[in-house]
C-alpha cells in the first residue's frame, strides 16, 4: 500500500469503503503532516479538534452501513475566504482577522451533507486579490516543489495542501485564475466551473460577476468527485445556474476519441512561454492526440484585451463588495475616537493590505461619474466579445487546449515589486473568467534544472461542458503519470 | 394662489413607501415594525461576508401593481443597481436600487384641488431597500447604535414629474398616492412611522418662464401639515431671496418643526458620486408576459373607482365622498353597512363620516377596528327608515353598540325603551290629552301662530315618554287642530 500521504481522494475513498482505512487514521495522518509541513504556511487555522469528531462520526457512520457516499471521512481543506460556521472567515485580511463565520456557504454545507471531514482553512492572497498568495495578512504561503518559490495565487494555500498531503482535495475560488493558475505551480489538479454551477453563497467576494467557487485534488478524478458533491443550484443565490447537474466522475472514463481539441493561436503567440512550459503543453496536447482526439488551431483575436478587461471589472466590482468592511458591525475596528470619518478611514488604512487598496482605489475609479462609460461600460463591451470569441470557437471544437502560465512558479518576491507583471501572468487564465466559460487545470511535465516544478495544461470547454474538460484530463492522467508525481520531502528541491 | 408676488412654484416630490410585504426585499427576515432592535436580521441584511440577496418577489408585484395604477410603462426587464457610499445605517456600503432601467415609467396621477382636475407625471417607480436606523440612545451615551430591523425592508421608490404648482397641490397628490397604496394594500401609508416618507425639491420662477429655477431639496417632512408648511416656507423663502436680486443656492434643507422653518443640513452636503453600477448578484428582474399579465388581471379597487361610484352612482355630498375615499377603512365600512341598508346611502355615509368617524378617529386599524359591525349599523339605519325608533333613540342604540352592551340593534333598541310606540290609540289619546290640556297653545295656533306646534309635539312626546316618531305626532296635531 502506498502511504498515506500519497494517497489520492479516489484511493483513499476505495480504502475506507473495502474498511481497509478509517477516517480516524486518515485525518490523523493528515493532520500530522499539516505539523509536519507547517513551514509551507499553507493553513491559517487547523481544525484538528473538530476535525477528529467528524472523522469518528463518519466512523460511526459507516460501521453502521450508512456512509454517505465517496467523500465520507475524506479529510478536506478550505480556502479561508469560503465560510465555514463557528470558524473565522479572514479572507487573509486584517480586517477580518477576528471574524467568526455565521453560517456555512453553501458548498460546505454539501460538503458536510457528503460526510467529508473538514480539516483546514487555507491561506490566500488577501480576498483572492493575488497570483503569488504573497498578499495575505497571515504571511506568504510556499510551494512544496521548492519553498523559495509561489504555490501561486490567490488560492496558493489550497493548492499546496494538496500538493504536500495536508488533505485529500480542497474548495478554493477563482476570479481570474485563482485555482488553475496555483494548481499548475503545485502540480495538482483543479478545477474552475462555469460561472452558476457552484454556489457563491457563503463565500466572500472579490469580483461577484467572476468568482466561482471550485474543487483541487490529486486527479481529475478527485475533482470530478468533489464537483459531484458541491455542483447545483442553490435558491440562495440568484446567480446559479437552475441546471442538472451530471455524474462528472463518470466523464473521467470517457476518452478523448473524437473529441475536437482547440489550440488558441493567441495564446501561444502572446505569452512568452518559456520552452519547458511550451514543450509540456505540446507533448499533451500531442498525448490527447495520440488518444483519439483530433488537433486543430482556433482563433480568440480578443485575448490581448482580457487583462485589461479583467483588471477594470474586477476592480469596480471588488470596490463595491468591500464596502461593508467598515469596522461597524464585525470585523476589526480601529476607533480614534475622533468621528465617523476617521473609523472609517483608520479601520480600512489599517485592515487592508496594499494590493487590496490599490484595487479598490482603481475600482472606484472605473465606477466614478465621468469615467464610467469609457471605462466600466467599455469593459463590459470587450468581455462581451471574449465571451462571442469562445462561442465561435467552440463551434469547432469541443475543448480548448492551453499553458495556464507563461512560466512555472516563480520566486517568492520575484514579482512583488511590479504589480503590473504579476497581473500579467494570469494572461492565460483571466479569459475564462471572462468568458462564462469553465477551465481546468492537471499536471503535464516538470521543468528541467536542479528542483523541477511543475507544469500545468489548461483544459478549457463551452459554459455547462466541465464533462468534456474533465474526459480530456482524464484521459491525459490514463496516459501519463504527472499528476502521481510528488513534490521532495521538505521542499528541498531533491526528486 | 400660484402666483406670489409674480412668481410661481414648481415642485417635484420623491415617496419613499414601505411596502407591506411579510419578509424583506432580499432575505427571509420578517418586516415588522416595532420589534426589539436587531432582533429581525440576518447575514444578509447586516451585509455578512458572503452573504447574497435573493429577490423577493412580492415585493415586485407590489410595485408592479402599483405602476399599472398609475398607469406607468412597466419594464419587463429592469436592473438592479448598486449605490454606494458609507454609512453606519447601510450594512454593505451600497444601497440595492435600480438606477437607468428601473421597473415602472412615465406615468400619471390626477389630483384635484378645488375641482380643478390636473395631471401629475410620475417619471418613475423603482424598487430598492431599506437602510437601517440609527438610534441616538442607547446604554451607553456617549456612544451611537444602529438597529437593522428596518434594513432591506422593500420601498417603492415614487418621482413626480416637477409638475405640481402649489403646496395645496403637493398635499393632495400625496393624498392621492397614499390613498392608492392603501388601496392595493401595498403600504400602510403611516408617515409617522416612516412607511410613507416624502422629499420635495421646489424652485420657483417668475410668471411666464419657462426655465426651471435653482432648486433646493427638502427633507425629514414627515406629514401632510409638514409637507404644506414645509413648502409654503420655502417658497416664501425663496421668492424673498430672489426679490432681493440674490441667488437660491442648490441644497438640502430641513424641516424644522419647531423652528417652524427651513434650514440648511447641517455643514456643506457633500456632491455624492454614488457610482451606481449593475449588481452582479442579481440577475435582471424579468417581468414575463403572463406574470404582468396576471397582474393586471388582478386588478383591485382603486380610490378613483370608489370615487366615481359614491360621487356618481349614489350621489353623496363631495365632503363625504374625500373622506369615504380617502380613509379606506372608513370606505369599505361605508358599503359593509350600505350593503344591509342600501336604500339610503345619504343617511348611511352620514351616519358613517360622523358617529363612525368619530369612534375610531384615534383608533389602531380605523374603521376596520369598530366596535359597531357595519352590519349592525346597517340595521340601525334601516330601524330609522322603517320608523321603528327615531333618530335620537337611534343614537342611544349606536352608543350602546359601541359600548359594547348589545350586538343587535333592534334588541338593545328594546331594551332601552326607545322603540317608536306603534299604538295609535294611544297616540291619538296623547294627542286629545295635550289639545285639552294646552288652552292657551292652541288658541294661538288657530289665530295663525303654527310655530306653537313645536311647543304641542314636545307635549305629547314627553307624554308617550319619547318612543315616538316626532313627525307623526306633529302631523296628528296638525290634522285635529286644523280640522
Ligand atoms: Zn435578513
Amino acid at each position: 500500500m502506498t502511504s498515506l500521504d500519497d494517497l489520492s481522494l479516489t484511493e483513499a475513498a476505495a480504502l475506507l469503503e473495502r474498511r481497509a482505512l478509517t477516517s480516524r487514521e486518515l485525518t490523523a495522518a493528515c493532520l500530522a503532516r499539516a505539523e509536519q509541513r507547517r513551514s509551507l504556511n499553507s493553513v491559517i487555522a487547523l481544525l484538528a479538534d473538530r476535525a477528529m469528531v467528524e472523522a469518528e462520526d463518519s466512523d460511526r457512520r459507516r460501521a453502521a452501513g450508512a456512509a454517505r457516499g465517496p467523500l465520507d471521512g475524506i479529510p478536506l481543506g478550505v480556502k479561508d475566504n469560503i465560510l465555514l460556521a463557528g470558524v473565522p472567515a479572514t479572507a487573509g485580511s486584517n480586517i477580518l482577522r477576528r471574524h467568526v463565520a455565521a453560517y456555512d456557504a453553501t458548498a460546505v454545507e454539501r460538503l458536510r451533507r457528503a460526510g467529508a471531514v473538514l480539516l483546514a482553512k487555507l491561506n490566500l492572497d488577501e480576498f483572492g486579490m493575488g497570483s503569488s498568495n504573497e498578499n495575505s495578512a497571515f504571511g506568504p504561503c510556499r510551494n512544496p516543489w521548492d519553498e523559495s518559490r509561489t504555490p501561486g495565487g490567490s488560492s496558493g494555500g489550497a493548492a499546496a495542501a494538496v500538493a504536500a498531503g495536508l488533505c485529500l482535495g480542497c474548495l478554493g475560488t477563482d476570479t481570474g485564475g485563482s485555482i488553475r493558475q496555483p494548481a499548475a505551480f503545485c502540480g495538482v489538479s483543479g478545477l474552475r466551473p462555469t460561472y452558476g454551477r457552484v454556489s457563491r453563497y457563503g463565500v466572500i467576494a472579490f469580483a461577484s460577476s467572476l468568482d466561482q467557487v471550485g474543487p483541487l485534488g490529486r486527479s481529475a478524478g478527485d475533482v470530478a468527485l468533489l464537483m459531484n458533491a458541491i455542483a447545483g443550484h442553490d435558491p440562495r443565490d440568484s446567480t446559479s445556474a437552475p441546471r442538472p447537474v451530471p455524474d462528472f466522475a463518470a466523464a473521467i472514463g470517457r476518452g478523448v476519441r473524437g473529441l475536437r481539441v482547440g489550440l488558441p493561436r493567441e495564446y501561444f503567440e502572446l505569452g512568452g512561454c518559456t520552452a519547458d512550459v511550451a514543450a509540456a503543453v505540446r507533448d499533451a496536447i500531442a498525448v490527447l492526440e495520440a488518444a483519439g482526439a483530433r488537433v486543430s488551431e482556433i482563433a480568440l483575436p480578443h485575448t490581448r484585451y482580457a487583462i485589461a478587461c479583467y483588471y477594470l471589472i474586477a476592480t469596480a466590482e471588488a470596490s463595491s463588495n468591500l464596502a461593508r468592511y467598515d469596522g461597524v458591525r464585525y470585523g476589526d475596528r480601529v476607533d480614534p475616537g475622533r468621528g465617523l470619518a476617521e473609523l472609517y478611514l483608520a479601520t480600512r488604512g489599517q485592515g487592508f493590505g496594499a494590493e487590496v487598496k490599490r484595487r479598490i482605489l482603481l475600482g472606484t475609479f472605473v465606477l466614478s461619474a465621468g469615467y464610467y462609460d469609457a471605462y466600466y461600460r467599455r469593459a463590459q463591451q470587450v468581455r462581451t466579445l471574449i465571451s462571442r470569441d469562445f462561442e465561435q470557437a467552440f463551434a469547432a471544437v469541443d475543448v480548448i487546449a492551453a499553458p495556464i502560465a507563461p512560466t512555472p512558479a516563480f520566486a517568492l518576491g520575484e514579482k512583488t515589486a511590479d504589480p503590473l507583471t504579476m497581473y500579467l501572468s494570469d494572461i492565460f487564465t483571466i479569459s475564462v473568467n471572462l468568458g462564462g466559460v469553465c477551465g481546468m487545470s492537471v499536471p503535464c511535465g516538470l521543468s528541467a534544472g536542479p528542483r523541477p516544478l511543475p507544469i500545468g495544461l489548461q483544459l478549457i470547454g463551452r459554459p455547462f461542458d466541465e464533462e468534456s474538460v474533465l474526459a480530456a484530463a482524464g484521459a491525459l492522467q490514463e496516459a501519463t503519470d504527472w499528476h502521481r508525481r510528488r513534490p521532495p520531502e521538505g521542499g528541498s528541491g531533491r526528486p | 394662489m400660484n402666483d406670489h408676488r409674480g412668481f410661481e412654484s414648481v415642485i417635484g416630490l420623491e415617496v419613499h413607501a414601505q411596502l407591506l410585504t411579510r419578509s424583506k426585499i432580499f432575505c427571509g427576515c420578517p418586516t415588522a415594525f416595532g420589534a426589539t432592535p436587531n432582533s429581525h436580521v440576518c447575514p444578509v441584511c447586516l451585509g455578512h461576508p458572503g452573504a447574497l440577496p435573493v429577490l423577493n418577489r412580492a415585493a415586485v408585484e407590489h410595485a408592479v401593481r402599483f405602476g399599472l395604477a398609475i398607469g406607468c410603462r412597466i419594464n419587463q426587464r429592469s436592473v438592479f443597481a448598486r449605490k454606494n457610499y458609507f454609512y453606519p445605517d447601510l450594512p454593505k456600503g451600497y444601497q440595492i436600487s435600480q438606477f437607468d432601467r428601473p421597473l415602472c415609467e412615465h406615468g400619471q396621477l390626477v389630483v384635484d384641488v378645488d375641482g380643478q382636475p390636473r395631471p401629475i407625471g410620475i417619471i418613475r417607480v423603482h424598487l430598492e431597500e431599506d437602510a437601517g436606523k440609527n438610534l441616538h440612545q442607547g446604554s451607553d451615551p456617549s456612544r451611537s447604535y444602529v438597529d437593522y430591523n428596518r434594513a432591506g425592508v422593500p420601498l417603492a421608490e415614487i418621482v413626480s414629474a416637477p409638475d405640481l404648482r402649489s403646496p395645496a397641490e403637493a398635499v393632495a397628490y400625496l393624498r392621492e398616492l397614499r390613498a392608492i397604496l392603501i388601496y392595493l394594500e401595498s403600504c400602510d401609508g403611516n408617515m409617522q412611522e416612516g412607511s410613507f416618507r416624502c422629499d420635495a425639491n421646489v424652485s420657483v420662477r417668475p410668471v411666464g418662464q419657462s426655465a426651471l429655477g435653482t432648486r433646493t431639496e427638502l427633507k425629514n417632512i414627515n406629514s401632510f401639515k409638514f409637507v404644506a408648511q414645509a413648502l409654503e416656507h420655502e417658497i416664501e423663502r425663496q421668492i424673498d431671496v430672489l426679490a432681493d436680486g440674490g441667488q437660491v443656492e442648490q441644497e438640502t434643507r430641513l424641516w424644522d418643526e419647531e423652528a417652524h422653518r427651513t434650514r440648511p443640513m447641517r455643514g456643506k452636503e457633500e456632491s455624492h458620486d454614488y457610482r451606481y453600477f449593475p449588481d452582479p448578484d442579481l440577475l435582471p428582474l424579468v417581468v414575463d408576459d403572463g406574470w404582468l399579465e396576471r397582474l393586471r388581471r388582478e386588478r383591485p379597487l382603486l380610490p378613483a373607482d370608489r370615487r366615481a361610484r359614491l360621487q356618481g352612482e349614489l350621489g353623496l355630498p363631495a365632503p363625504d365622498v374625500a373622506m369615504l375615499v380617502e380613509d379606506k377603512a372608513l370606505g369599505d365600512y361605508f358599503e359593509a353597512a350600505l350593503s344591509r341598508c342600501p336604500g339610503n346611502p345619504r343617511a348611511v355615509a352620514n351616519w358613517v363620516v360622523n358617529d363612525v368617524q368619530a369612534l375610531v378617529k384615534n383608533a389602531v386599524g380605523g374603521a376596520a377596528a369598530c366596535p359597531v359591525a357595519p352590519d349592525a349599523l346597517g340595521a340601525l339605519i334601516g330601524l330609522v327608515d322603517a320608523g321603528v325608533v327615531a333618530s335620537a333613540g337611534a343614537r342611544q342604540v349606536f352608543f350602546e353598540l359601541a359600548a359594547g352592551r348589545a350586538s343587535d340593534p333592534a334588541v338593545a333598541a328594546r331594551a332601552l325603551g326607545v322603540e317608536l310606540v306603534d299604538d295609535s290609540a294611544a297616540l291619538a289619546a296623547a294627542v286629545d290629552q295635550v289639545i285639552a290640556s294646552s288652552g292657551a297653545e292652541v288658541d294661538k295656533y288657530r289665530a295663525g301662530k303654527k310655530q306653537v306646534i313645536g311647543y304641542l309635539v314636545g307635549q305629547v312626546l314627553r307624554r308617550l315618554g319619547g318612543k315616538v316618531d316626532p313627525k307623526q305626532v306633529n302631523e296628528l296635531l296638525r290634522r285635529r287642530l286644523d280640522a
